[in-house]
């Protein structure tokens, strides 16, 4: 479904549905519904279809040449990008990569165990735990970075890898998806068993209960991986020593720099195309795999 | 659910020793920072003399002094109204093209919507700041496409990155950003309406459009609470999008929205106090806000079930 879908991109940005379908067409089309979804996606596509041409252009084309029009200056940019401070770009990249990769896999597997506890088990004081956890949800980064960041300095850690990693491992959304998907797969019978097979609940937990919670888990880490890959105000705020800054902040630490020199400004351009294609793949390949459904689950209980 | 019978097996400290990472982890990273931007937030340094050598800089108890200066500083309310402004856009236009696009991939007949879907879907995958500074070089005339056209049409070219232009420009990149997130929620809701509701509805000679006011609307309220209340969190802490299109424009300045105030107050004049006192008031602000809209919404939803249950 996506492959096919994303073959369509080209002809279906420019053109009336009609054509597009190759399938003869009866009047039954819902042209309303679909010319709306069209301009939706044209608005959607937009920007990433300029960023896609604007970096093949080379400086000066990037200001002369009318901006829908390819220009000749792909290569270029990209060596200058490679060649940018000894590539740190790419060390950028490789950041984001680390913080996000790593940060959702620990955030994955304490969101996990988390919310198994707090779906399966019965005990004092499990909703005021879960509420407790939940108002965090609510509390603005700011008020915790800030604090976070001078506790962070006072245990030397500040400017440090952990800094931004460590602050995000713990996810209020992700105990909550957790909980609603561990209460829906997971039946109290199986645990019951388990139970009756002598089994310890760790063991019920990892070898039963785990395997049944994967695809909720897959969204979680989803989510998370995608919240700390555009997160920008954390490394902000704790992260000095640009060698360990992710691909959000050395973006913008690039486009600060544009501002006074325009000669940057494709650097800017080029960077920011190369940073949304991870994402944007990881999408495509993983979407099939990404319950979204677990959101109106969500909204239901 | 089998509660009951649990408890007979001796397994009463596994629930918490699962919860024990989760809580080591929200004591240090979301309870002690808490507590200490209160703390902070109700002290201040005292210079002693000159200010030099040890000592001479003290923290002493300043008690709401910080915040009667943050609640009539008229930067920061200056900032908040600006940000109520940027938000008055932002939640309406966002949250009703999320639903008329869920309302048109759920109607019959539709072409492309999987396409459609995923089209208006991806901008959740591009980071905030790059979503800034992409529309940012859209909003220059020299670069953008939009100028080109206006300019050949001979039509008068907005300026988007000064005065009033300015919030359009920044509620057009939060709405970009969040309408596709926001759309698959409530579409998710909409396809588990039951069949036979419709079905029903078209017996009864209704048009898609009443169905859609009358059947789908109602039913998929929860999610739009839902998504009202995290789009309302979202605007209130309006952050990166301003401060990426920061380089590219005058007229955003260091303190346009609170949070930008601030951290500019925390990192930018190093004054931490005040900083923490701006910050809990925000954190509180937000609380009574979003609180205040879910109760609204909860009693209003009451209200409509009663009702329902009186016809």
């Amino acid at each position: 479904m996506s492959s096919l879908a994303v073959r369509k991109t080209a002809p279906a940005a420019g053109t009336t549905p009609g054509t597009v379908q190759g399938p003869p067409l009866r009047r039954r089309i819902a042209l309303v519904p679909t010319l709306t979804l069209l301009l939706g996606a044209i608005y959607c596509l937009l920007p990433v279809a300029w960023v896609l041409i604007a970096a093949t252009k080379s400086g000066s084309e990037l200001f002369s040449t009318f901006t829908f029009l390819p220009g000749s200056g792909f290569a270029d940019n990209l060596s200058d990008l490679n060649a940018y401070r000894d590539g740190v770009y790419w060390q950028w990249m490789g950041n984001s990569a680390l913080y996000a990769g790593l940060g959702a896999l620990l955030s994955t597997a304490v969101s996990a165990v988390s919310g198994y506890a707090l779906a399966i088990y019965r005990f004092k004081g499990r909703e005021t735990v879960f509420n407790i956890l939940m108002a965090g949800v609510l509390m603005p980064p700011v008020i915790l970075a800030i604090p976070q960041y001078l506790l962070m300095a006072k245990a030397d850690l500040a400017d440090s890898y952990w800094s931004v990693l460590l602050p995000l491992i713990l996810s209020p959304y992700g105990v909550y998806l957790s909980r609603i998907y561990a209460a829906a797969a997971v039946p109290s019978d199986v645990v019951e068993a388990g139970r009756m097979d002598g089994a310890s609940e760790w063991r019920i937990f990892t070898r039963i209960a785990l395997p049944m919670m994967v695809p909720g888990l897959v969204t979680v880490f989803l989510f998370q991986f995608v919240a700390v890959w555009n997160n920008f105000l954390l490394p902000y705020i704790m992260l000095s020593d640009d060698e360990k800054f992710p691909i959000t902040l050395g973006l913008f630490t690039l486009l600060e720099q544009g501002a006074n020199t325009p000669a940057l400004y494709t650097l800017v351009i080029t960077g920011a195309l190369l940073a949304v294609i991870p994402l944007i793949a990881l999408f495509l390949v993983i979407q099939r795999f990404w319950s979204l459904d677990l959101l109106s689950g969500a909204v239901k209980s | 659910m089998t509660s009951a019978r649990r408890k007979s097996y001796g397994v009463k400290g596994a629930p918490y020793a699962f919860l024990f990472p989760a809580t080591i982890l929200f004591a240090l990273f979301f309870a002690l920072p808490i507590g200490y931007a209160v703390w902070l937030s109700l002290h201040k340094v005292q210079v002693k003399g000159l200010g030099l050598g040890s000592g001479a800089r003290q923290e002493v108890w300043a008690g709401v002094e910080n915040y009667t200066d943050a609640l009539t500083d008229s930067e920061l309310l200056a900032g908040a109204l600006r940000v109520l402004g940027y938000g008055a856009i932002v939640v309406p236009v966002m949250l009703g093209l999320a639903l008329v696009f869920a309302l048109m991939l759920d109607s019959d007949k539709v072409r492309l919507a999987p396409f459609t879907r995923l089209a208006i879907f991806l901008p959740y995958a591009v980071p905030g700041v790059v979503a800034a500074l992409l529309w940012g070089f859209l909003y220059l005339p020299d670069v953008s496409p939009f100028y080109f056209v206006l300019e050949r049409l001979g039509l008068p070219q907005p300026d988007l990155l000064d005065g009033g232009g300015l919030y359009a420009a920044l509620s057009n990149i939060a709405i970009w950003g969040g309408t596709g997130f926001n759309m698959i929620v409530i579409y998710t809701s909409l396809q588990a309406i039951p069949a036979e509701v419709y079905e029903a509805a078209k017996l009864d000679g209704a048009t898609p459009l009443q169905i859609a006011l009358k059947i789908k609307i109602p039913m998929v309220a929860p999610s739009l609470v839902l998504t009202f209340f995290f789009s309302i969190i979202a605007t209130l802490q309006v952050f990166s999008e301003p401060t990426t299109l920061k380089p590219l424009t005058n007229s955003v300045s260091t303190t346009w929205s609170p949070l930008m105030k601030v951290h500019r107050d925390a990192f930018g004049e190093g004054d931490i106090y005040s900083a923490a006192a701006g910050a809990v008031i925000i954190a509180v602000a937000t609380l009574v806000l979003s609180f205040g809209f879910l109760r609204a919404a909860n009693s209003r939803n009451k209200r409509y079930d009663s009702q329902g249950a009186a016809r």
